[in-house]
């Protein structure tokens, strides 16, 4: 009787630890812990006003949910390049500069110090969004239809793309008086919650609408699981791999629309720096693989908080902005070496040695 | 004429096409930017510019001759200016110790860098990405601002400069001035042609383009493919520290912000000449020619009153394009000739 | 060893987890013959050869090799090149960014510099003597695949190789590049080297070979010399039939016939592929099942692919019901009535890590469209419908279908077709590398959805089964329809002489 109970836990143990979700959550508890030890005040959270007298949360959670936002919007976008090409894209950043940019063109026009908007906001965001569609659209040419590596493919945004991004407002920094724009970044008056969360949600809530009303989530990962078998059963890999990429390219522009709020202006060679290389770390820390296939969108987006909670730990801790990334690779190594199929088999060799050692005495 | 082109072999092919395209656009250059561009000194000084990146760019047209990529020697020529600098300053330190500090560090990121992708198998990509995230971070945690190196034995150094005989010209005053160069030109020149005659005269020099054409038949025709793919990273991130050097030796600072991008226009100029992605064909020669091409573009761009740093970067990217299409383009084509 | 013998093998022995690959067997091999090694798929010949080079490590047995005393134990590759056995696979297996004379020497010696002169120099003389054209310093990749070949051939050869194993070099050859490759082998004969060669074509076989070691089953059948051994007797050994009982074994299943003045549901005409295959004609009637056969290679696959779209068509066209139909993608093919298992199931039919389910919806989701996903419930009522039906035995529908054992793969896969309830099913190859309950049990799906009124086409290497099932068959041979069997013509006998050809 005893016996059975035990096998039910250990089955229960086994399908959470084999659940992908599992990694993300996991490294979040051990983060929170590690906070919970070192310094419990990051878990303090005060309601207070800001300048403008409205009332806003603070704290380090707060901050971790205002931040994560844009890189979990990310994290959908680069989910799907992931699944369906099995590789990454490096533009992400640059592409934000250049969504950003072409979003604060149409809003201050030819003035770089508007006193009223050009257009309206939505119009501004839509055009950016284009912008970014088109972009994405270039890096998925590239990498489906003339089968170009997709890291090396958007490399070459990578490169450029901040230069187009400052080629769009003449090398200006125009800067948006308006107070409206303003609240996308920060928080609208009455409501104490940062605004990007809820734009990072109703992107999950349109993604989460989107992997059920189509079939999106199956194609993508069929053709990222096995190209040849795809075709044959009536899809075309191409046009799904070029699919992901404009997509993530809708992802971008949404991003790109927080970051910018959030200056009410923009810096071509700073704006959303090294966020791809976050973006990607968010991917495959919510256990997805690299090389593409099957893919969790729940366990990116968390992963996309993680990385952001690591982050802020760090900050919290006075490490300097330009340091983070020594200790993210670090990370990522470690990432990539444990979940590399020889490294894997290696330990399955070791610990069936100490297994059989076991049962041997 | 057209027989003898589809008979010519990828390398020289590409070869061909890098070197027409930077004659062309030299060319172009003394026609439309004037004398400046006919002056010896003027090419000259595009060398010294740029020693230090056509020596990272040999590196990494290894590694992609190889089959694999490496993006993190941007960050390390950063770390190995940071880390010589401190060192050379803070510490009073010594030129010849300077530079083993910078082969140790090329020799660390070498050996890990490649045993991650040849013993592991991981993506070259990822591992490399990392590292450069790596090697930027820590040149910030070595030291926050950027600085000038006063230490007098470095600056001698620096200040070096080997007069190419019978290249001078007369200045606005009457006067002739000598052609030079820096220190780190030779330095660059004989990497090449080490290189050159590494790729070409060894065994293990054509074991690498073996590894990058097919890395299966490579095995079976008794190469040792994962130590190929190792010393390609080891050699790469060597090249790396010597290329910092160098390039700490233009400068003559210590600052995170050194060489940002220098990896996308190293893997630019390796692509420009000739250098394919998929692995199997490149060439050094064709290597210095694509950095030659790359900063004669920057050149214009910058003597064309276009004084914009975002013009350089959408130049470059725009060639870079259009050469890996080029590339993909050829490369289909002959592909489908074969079977037919 | 025998006189003249440069390779005995005694009694080889070699099991993979379930499988007996090598059961026993013999091979010699004399000094300055050509030897074909044949037998049909499974029947153990590659495994022979890779434990022969060193891929595989054997169970059991010993390799004797001329001037070695004693056994020798061949553990790589290398060492394989080392006592003087070299092969040449299908695929070429040199690097094509490289230059002739360097594919024919890299790898092979622990100098430190490259000789390119004295190379340039020895690999000339060697390619002319062998009668190779190509130039040393020419780039491998720009050689026709023949030459190719013969370069890789020119190694072995300068590796003073004695075995020399040629692993169907001829299948992606013309017949010109045949010629030549055939008078090269005769060269090396003359020169004493004992060459394997191992071909599915049997005019290849007879024109230069000199003795035949057959397998079936890993087991050793026999060696022959050519003379003694006629087409059809070759066939018969290889599919392991004694010419004797080779009567007619059609079950007692019911089998429609189309008549002429039908109009076939499907018709092929001068229909070929950028895969190689000679234009064919074709039909199929409704309830009709039929097939293609031939030897493997010979073009069955590629003329079903060809139909479903699969391969890149180049002329010809396809009819349904008297209609003219366009089929250039698969779906197109999947709109107007057509389904297909692929022959190769791993790399074109199961989608590994997506999950049973999954795989079974695939098809008739994407037939349906994009933004009209099923609900999980109809996914799951279809899937389970499936695996009920099928037998599948899986733990759940959510069980990855790359858990599953070959056989259940390959009824979910056969669930995904029948899922779109198909005028037209192809089925190539679907009993391969499955048990033997699961191979029964596809034949009578097979009659019985015919017996419904579905038009099917069954490939199958085992003859057998195509005649319990099919009512008409088509032969190939180098990929060319050389013949239709159908009624009486349709038996061990008269398919096995038809795929022979020749004087039979």
């Amino acid at each position: 009787m005893s016996n059975t109970k035990k096998m039910s836990i250990s089955d229960i143990f086994g399908k959470l630890f084999r659940n992908q979700i599992f990694v993300p959550i996991a490294a979040m508890l051990i983060l929170l812990i590690f906070n919970l030890i070192a310094d419990p005040s990051f878990f303090r959270i005060t309601l207070g006003y800001n300048s403008a007298g409205n009332p806003v949360l603070s704290g380090y959670l707060m901050t971790v949910l205002d931040c994560g936002s844009e890189l979990a919007i990310l994290a959908i976008g680069m989910t799907l390049v992931t699944a369906a090409s099995g590789g990454q894209d490096i533009s992400v950043g640059a592409g934000i500069a250049i969504a950003g940019s072409a979003l604060l063109r149409v809003l201050c026009g030819n003035n770089t110090r508007p006193e009223t908007l050009n257009a309206p906001i939505i119009v501004a965001f839509l055009v950016s969004v284009l912008v970014a569609m088109c972009f994405g659209a270039f890096n998925g040419c590239l990498v489906a239809f003339f089968k170009i590596q997709p890291m090396v493919a958007t490399l070459i945004l990578y490169t450029a793309g901040r230069s187009i991004a400052a080629w769009i407002n003449n090398n200006e920094l125009p800067i948006v008086s308006d107070a409206t724009f303003s609240y996308i970044g920060g928080f609208i008056p009455g409501i104490p919650i940062p605004t990007p969360f809820f734009i990072a949600a109703a992107c999950l809530l349109i993604i989460a609408l989107v992997l059920k009303f189509t079939n999106l989530g199956l194609y993508t990962q069929a053709v990222g699981i096995n190209e040849s078998s795809s075709r044959l059963n009536g899809l075309n890999p191409t046009f799904i791999k070029w699919l992901s990429f404009v997509i993530l390219g809708i992802c971008v522009a949404v991003a790109a629309l927080i970051k910018v709020s959030r200056l009410s202006s923009i810096n071509y060679s700073v704006i959303a720096k090294d966020i791809e290389m976050d973006a990607i770390l968010a991917v495959a820390l919510g256990g997805n693989a690299l090389s593409g296939g099957k893919f969790n969108m729940w366990a990116s987006v968390m992963g996309a908080f993680v990385i952001q909670l690591l982050t802020t730990t760090l900050y919290k801790f006075n490490v300097q902005s330009d340091a983070l990334p020594a200790y993210k690779a670090v990370v990522v190594i470690l990432l990539v070496v444990f979940s590399s199929p020889v490294v894997r088999e290696k330990m399955a060799q070791i610990s069936k040695k100490m297994k059989s050692r076991k049962e041997a005495a | 004429m057209a027989k003898k082109l589809k008979n010519m072999s990828d390398s020289n092919l590409l070869l061909l096409i890098t070197i027409v395209v930077f004659v062309l656009m030299y060319a172009g250059a003394i026609m439309f930017q004037g004398k400046g561009f006919l002056k010896p000194q003027t090419f000259f000084n595009i060398l010294n510019a740029n020693a230090a990146l056509i020596i990272l760019s040999c590196g990494l047209s290894l590694v992609m001759i190889t089959g694999g990529i490496d993006i993190s020697v941007g960050g390390m020529t950063a770390l190995v200016s940071m880390c010589c600098a401190v060192y050379l300053d803070f510490k009073g330190g010594n030129v010849a110790v300077s530079m083993l500090i910078a082969l140790c560090i090329g020799l660390a990121f070498g050996i890990v860098q490649g045993f991650l992708v040849a013993y592991l198998d991981i993506q070259p990509f990822i591992v490399t990405l990392a590292g450069m995230f790596f090697a930027r971070g820590m040149t910030t945690i070595v030291n926050t601002n950027p600085f000038n190196v006063a230490n007098e034995n470095f600056v001698a150094l620096k200040e070096t400069r080997v007069i190419v005989p019978g290249m001078g010209s007369v200045n606005k005053l009457g006067k002739y001035v000598d052609a030079y160069v820096e220190i780190g030109v030779i330095v660059a020149l004989i990497v090449v042609i080490l290189m050159f005659l590494m790729l070409k005269y060894t065994k293990l020099g054509r074991a690498f383009y073996a590894v990058g054409g097919n890395k299966q038949s490579a095995l079976m025709l008794g190469i040792n493919v994962k130590r190929t793919k190792f010393l390609s990273h080891l050699i790469c991130s060597i090249l790396g520290a010597i290329g910092g050097y160098v390039y700490f030796l233009h400068v003559g600072s210590g600052a995170a912000s050194h060489a940002q991008g220098a990896e996308m226009n190293a893997i630019a100029s390796s692509i420009i000449g000739g250098t394919m992605l998929t692995g199997g064909v490149g060439n050094i020669v064709g290597t210095f020619f694509g950095v030659l091409s790359l900063s004669t573009i920057q050149n214009i761009v910058s003597s064309a009153g276009l004084d914009q740093a975002w013009w350089t970067g959408i130049t470059i990217a725009a060639m870079l394009c259009i050469f890996l299409v080029i590339q993909s383009v050829v490369m289909a084509r002959k592909h489908s000739q074969v079977k037919k | 060893m025998k006189d003249n013998a440069v390779l005995e093998l005694h009694n080889i022995h070699k099991s993979f987890p379930g499988v007996k690959a090598l059961n026993g067997v013999e091979f010699t091999l004399r000094k300055g013959e050509i030897h074909a090694l044949m037998g049909e798929n499974g029947a153990g010949k590659s495994t022979l050869i890779k434990v022969l080079t060193g891929v595989y490590t054997k169970d059991e047995g010993e390799i004797l090799l001329e001037g070695h005393e004693g056994p020798v134990s061949i553990k790589s590759p290398q060492d394989a090149q080392h006592v003087g056995i070299s092969t040449v696979y299908q695929e070429i297996t040199l690097c094509p960014n490289l230059s002739v004379a360097e594919n024919m020497y890299i790898g092979r010696s622990d100098d430190i510099l490259q000789n390119w002169k004295k190379m340039n120099e020895g690999a000339g003389k060697m390619l002319e003597s062998l009668d190779i054209p190509a130039k040393p310093t020419q780039q491998l990749g720009t050689c026709s695949i023949a030459v190719q070949q013969m370069v890789a051939i020119a190694r072995a050869v300068d590796m003073d190789c004695k075995v020399l194993i040629l692993d169907e070099p001829t299948s992606s050859l013309d017949d010109q590049e045949v010629q030549k490759l055939f008078k090269l082998m005769r060269d090396l004969k003359e020169r004493g080297v004992g060459i394997i060669f191992v071909t599915h074509f049997l005019d290849q076989v007879y024109e230069v070979c000199d003795r035949i070691t057959v397998l079936r089953d890993g087991k050793f059948e026999g060696e022959y010399e050519i003379k003694d051994l006629p087409r059809v007797e070759l066939v018969s050994k290889m599919l392991g039939k004694e010419l004797d009982d080779l009567s007619d074994i059609k079950g007692d299943s019911e089998v429609k016939v189309i008549s002429d003045g039908d109009i076939p549901v499907f018709e092929v005409q001068g229909l070929s592929s950028t895969s190689g295959i000679k234009p064919f004609d074709f039909h199929i009637g409704k309830g009709e099942v039929n097939g293609f056969t031939g030897l493997l290679g010979s073009g069955r696959s590629e003329c079903v692919r060809a139909i479903f779209g699969a391969d890149k068509v180049i002329s010809g066209k396809v009819i349904k019901n008297g209609k003219e139909i366009k089929i250039q993608k698969p779906i197109d093919a999947m709109k107007n009535g057509i389904g297909y298992l692929p022959e190769d199931r791993k790399i074109d039919g199961i989608v590994g890590d997506l999950s049973v389910k999954d795989n079974i919806i695939l098809a008739l989701q994407v037939m349906k469209g994009f933004f009209k996903p099923f609900t999980k419930a109809e996914a799951y009522a279809f899937a389970d419908e499936y695996i009920k039906l099928l037998g599948i035995k899986t733990a759940s529908a959510d069980t990855p279908i790359k858990s599953l054992s070959g056989g259940n793969q390959q009824k979910c896969i056969l669930a995904r077709w029948l899922l779109t309830h198909p005028d037209y099913l192809i089925l190539d190859e679907p009993t391969r590398g499955i048990d033997v309950g699961t191979k029964v049990d596809i034949q009578k799906l097979v009659l019985k959805l015919a017996s419904e009124g579905m038009s099917i086409t069954f490939i199958s290497s085992e003859t057998d089964e195509m005649l319990r099932t099919c009512s008409r068959m088509v032969v190939m041979r180098d990929r060319k329809v050389v013949g239709e069997l159908s009624g009486d013509d349709l038996n061990q006998t008269k398919i096995m002489s038809t795929i022979a050809g020749g004087e039979a």
